[in-house]
């Protein structure tokens, strides 16, 4: 191509970061995102000349370098001090005194959405250009720790993270043995007998989705792993990578057994600096004592890969097509579905997206067999489930129990909850319930039924304290920070419900302004090309129909 | 003697639009056996941006409304475009745009808002708007972003679509999504070759020639006077067609026939912006 490049040059510092993190890369377009990371790793923000550079190399036009660069909220085009805290202001921080952290902060502060570390809220991360980054709030051991009932949690906090022999000691690698053992078509009849659905929020069995993408002929395969949990008020991803890291890197290469993959990205949200660390230990390991790599395990011809690539602050990139664009170094726009990616996904090839907790739940069903799996959960809902309680409770933390447990058990586990006044169940896109109504099982079923969801697992608790109408202003907000923009009913439907929600909170709407909301919330959910407009008044509908929220 | 491309031969798919049965070549959209479909993003020598979402049409077994610009036809499918679910969000879509852009120049758009009652200024005078000054920063043509929708089209004809030329791209996010050179460079400063096949495709008049804008803001520009003749360019031996617009015997733009198997409605600089010793002898 005959490109036009800029006449500004980088630093030495820039230039050598960007370098450094291409080399044995192809420098195809799909390392723009990895190059950009490295310049604003680097010094803090990109420049006119470390994006140059960076064009440069992968022979993208700096047009569309500058596109996908002010897309993410983590990269800066100006320049800025080179600490910067990252100071959470979403739901369950907000209920918990981001505020005053806010103002308690010396360093240059960024408000940030959900950072994903709501048990310890109010959370901060802070980032330090050429250095590392550290949360601010001390540890908090899983509140479950030790409790033999614990499946997919076993292993967090009792086996060191960074170590493969511990996690081969503690029952690692069974699964993918049983695997080779049952091959490929054996792999997705166990999980599709096991009833097995997606743990991400849309619910859909993942077996249906393994043998769809192995029955397609063209090839390559992709496996990506949305790691790129950013759903307000979701962390249980989080504590399973940064404390079973090892666990999915094997229910990766599993899947990719099954589906006939021979890469994997996984795709982790650029706030999770200790998951990404442990992460990026563990395909090292991997890889070099044959867990990864070609004749994995012994096994003949079975080749797999994993590369790891960080999300730079967006929450759309969770979106199973919006992902894919993100990796291959565009914006990370959410494509047009149909094509589905079983069929025309990551680089237009058959593409697997997983959650990181359902493929842990691959591991349980392959090593246990899906009749054991089975007898944990209800006859529909399979399992046991991860909950990220958090908000106004005494014992926030990621909790795990069998599907059918009441919500009403689960806010006990986690130390009950004296003047109740809400439930924000299944996150920002998911709904709330009334105090009256904790006695609802936990399963996808019951939660359908009832008119909402269990999302991506959030619980999250509102007690009497708390200002409800603030609550569903920063709902409203993250929405319209979050979209992308790309579809009319999202990019300037989330603006117009914002402002009206205002003016209700206020005070100063009327009818009118509730009309204004039910219709734009109706166009959002009929008309937006992904799920992130289609759900994004979900929450704000059910706290007025359901809560009765006297707006 | 032409020789047209036809292609292979293709099935044909039998589906209900609005009741009646109707047959189509396999592969077309919903929106090809349409008559009379509003659209803004979509642009009939580019791929379907799915953005603007005004086609929406309702087909059954479909959980959400369907953008028939690119929904390709299947066997069977039931699709109804003039349903109250379709008409409210199309009254919507409308609304919520008219509230954040300025469509004062943008074709067909007064009467779809009056056919489905869409009232933009319901947001209230407060609601946010893209309003800013125009870009006047070279000769030829003018970018006044208060006009913009983010149809994509002038990005996807200046990139791999047509031109390969990758001077602007999508910026930002969210409401603050905007068209953009690298680091907001003015066009003379950009990889901009000046072709024009960005204001070809623009739907809303976002992107006009800067004749036209003069004019405009003169108050002198007159459509209703204006003839459009179509003639072969005369500086090279390529043989682009190019339509000009006369308005009080001067050209005030020029655009080239979209169905041109030459141009598909693209030109460069010189077919696009050298007239002007025509007008100067």
């Amino acid at each position: 191509m005959d490109l036009r490049f800029l006449e500004a040059s980088p630093s030495k510092v820039e230039k050598n970061a960007i370098d450094v993190a291409l080399v044995g890369t192809d420098c195809g377009r799909d390392q723009l995102l990895p190059a950009l990371h490295a310049a604003n790793d680097a010094v803090g923000w990109i420049s006119e000349g470390a994006l140059n550079h960076i064009c440069r190399r992968l022979s993208v036009p700096p047009a569309e370098a500058y596109g996908v660069a002010t897309f993410y909220s983590l990269f800066s085009m100006q320049e800025r001090p080179r600490k910067v805290v990252h100071v959470c202001v979403d739901l369950a921080c907000k209920v918990n005194g981001a505020e005053a952290l806010v103002a308690a902060q010396t360093d240059f502060v960024v408000r940030s959405p959900c950072l994903g570390v709501c048990e310890r809220a109010p959370a901060a991360l802070a980032v330090e250009a050429g250095g590392d980054a550290s949360y601010l709030m001390p540890e908090l051991p899983l509140p479950q720790l030790g409790d033999s009932s614990l499946r997919l949690l076993r292993r967090v906090g009792t086996v060191d993270p960074l170590s493969l022999d511990d996690y081969r000691a503690a029952g690692g690698y069974a699964a993918l043995r049983n695997a080779f053992l049952l091959g490929p078509q054996g792999v997705i009849r166990e999980v599709t007998d096991a009833k097995l659905m997606g743990r991400g929020g849309a619910a859909f069995p993942t077996g249906r989705k393994w043998a769809a993408t192995a029955g397609q002929p063209g090839r390559p395969h992709y496996l990506v792993c949305n790691a790129d949990e950013s759903e307000p008020g979701t962390f249980k991803d989080r504590v399973l990578m940064e404390g079973d890291p090892f666990a999915v890197i094997e229910a990766m290469t599993v899947a990719a057994y099954a589906t006939g993959c021979t890469r994997g990205y996984l795709y982790i949200r650029g706030e999770y600096p200790r998951a990404f660390a442990a992460l990026t230990n563990a395909i090292s390991v991997a890889h070099e004592r044959g867990f990864l790599g070609s004749n994995i395990m012994g096994q003949p011809g079975f080749e797999f890969d994993v590369e790891i690539r960080r999300g730079a602050g967006a929450y759309i990139c969770g979106e199973e097509t919006a992902i894919f664009n993100s990796i291959e170094g565009f914006r990370g726009e959410p494509r047009s579905k149909p094509p589905f990616p079983v069929e025309k996904g990551l680089f237009g090839k058959p593409t697997v997206v997983n959650n990181v907790e359902t493929l842990a739940n691959v591991l349980l069903i392959l090593t246990e067999g899906c009749q054991a799996f089975h007898q944990v959960g209800t006859p529909q809902s399979t399992g046991s489930k991860l909950f990220c309680v958090s908000g106004t409770v005494p014992k926030p933390g990621v909790y795990e129990v069998p599907f059918g447990t009441t919500l009403r058990e689960l806010l006990e586990l986690a130390g009950g909850v004296e003047d109740l006044r809400a439930v924000l169940l299944g996150g920002a896109a998911g709904g709330f319930l009334r105090a009256d109504e904790i006695d609802l099982p936990l399963t996808m079923e019951d939660a359908r039924a009832a008119g909402t969801t269990l999302g991506s697992g959030v619980v999250l608790v509102l007690d009497g304290t708390v200002d409800v109408g603030g609550f569903l202003l920063r709902i409203a907000e993250f929405f319209r920070d979050e979209s992308c923009g790309q579809c009319v009913p999202c990019r300037i439907g989330t603006v117009r419900q914002e402002e009206a929600l205002h003016r209700i909170v206020q005070r100063k709407g009327d009818a009118q302004d509730l009309l204004l909301l039910r219709d734009v919330g109706q166009v959002m959910r009929d008309s937006s090309i992904c799920g992130l407009g289609q759900t994004a008044w979900n929450a704000i509908e059910s706290a007025i129909d359901r809560l009765g929220v006297q707006l | 003697m032409t020789i047209v491309d036809i292609g292979l031969p293709r099935r044909l798919v039998e589906f209900t639009l609005d009741g009646e049965q109707v047959t189509v070549p396999e592969g077309a959209t919903i929106l090809s056996a349409c008559k009379d479909m509003p659209t803004l993003c979509y642009g009939d020598t580019l791929e379907p941006a799915n953005a603007c979402r005004v086609c929406m049409v309702e087909v059954e077994g479909s959980r959400t409304l369907v953008p028939s610009c690119s929904r390709k036809v299947e066997p069977g499918m039931v699709v109804n475009t003039d349903t109250e679910r379709t008409r409210h969000s199309r009254r919507l879509v409308l609304e919520l745009l008219g509230s954040a852009t300025d469509l004062s120049t943008t074709p067909q758009v007064a009467d779809w808002m009056a056919d489905v009652g869409a009232d933009p200024a319901r947001f209230g005078p407060d609601a946010a708007t893209v309003a800013q000054p125009a870009k006047v920063d070279n000769v030829l043509y003018v970018r006044d972003y208060s006009k913009c929708i983010m149809c994509y089209k002038c990005v996807d004809a200046c990139g791999d679509q047509w031109q390969n030329t990758f001077a602007i791209a999508v910026a930002g996010r969210g409401f603050d999504a905007h068209i953009s050179t690298e680091f907001s460079a003015p066009l003379p400063d950009s990889a901009c070759v000046y072709c024009g096949n960005c204001i070809e495709v623009c739907p809303t008049g976002a992107l006009s020639f800067r004749r036209e804008y003069d004019k405009r803001a003169e108050g002198t520009w007159d459509e209703s006077a204006q003839s459009a003749t179509t003639t072969v360019c005369t500086f090279c031996g390529v043989g682009c067609n190019l339509t000009l617009h006369v308005q009080d015997n001067e050209i005030v733009k020029v655009t080239s026939p979209h169905e041109s198997s030459v141009t598909h409605g693209n030109l460069c600089i010189k077919g696009r912006f050298g007239w002007q010793h025509v007008q100067n002898p």
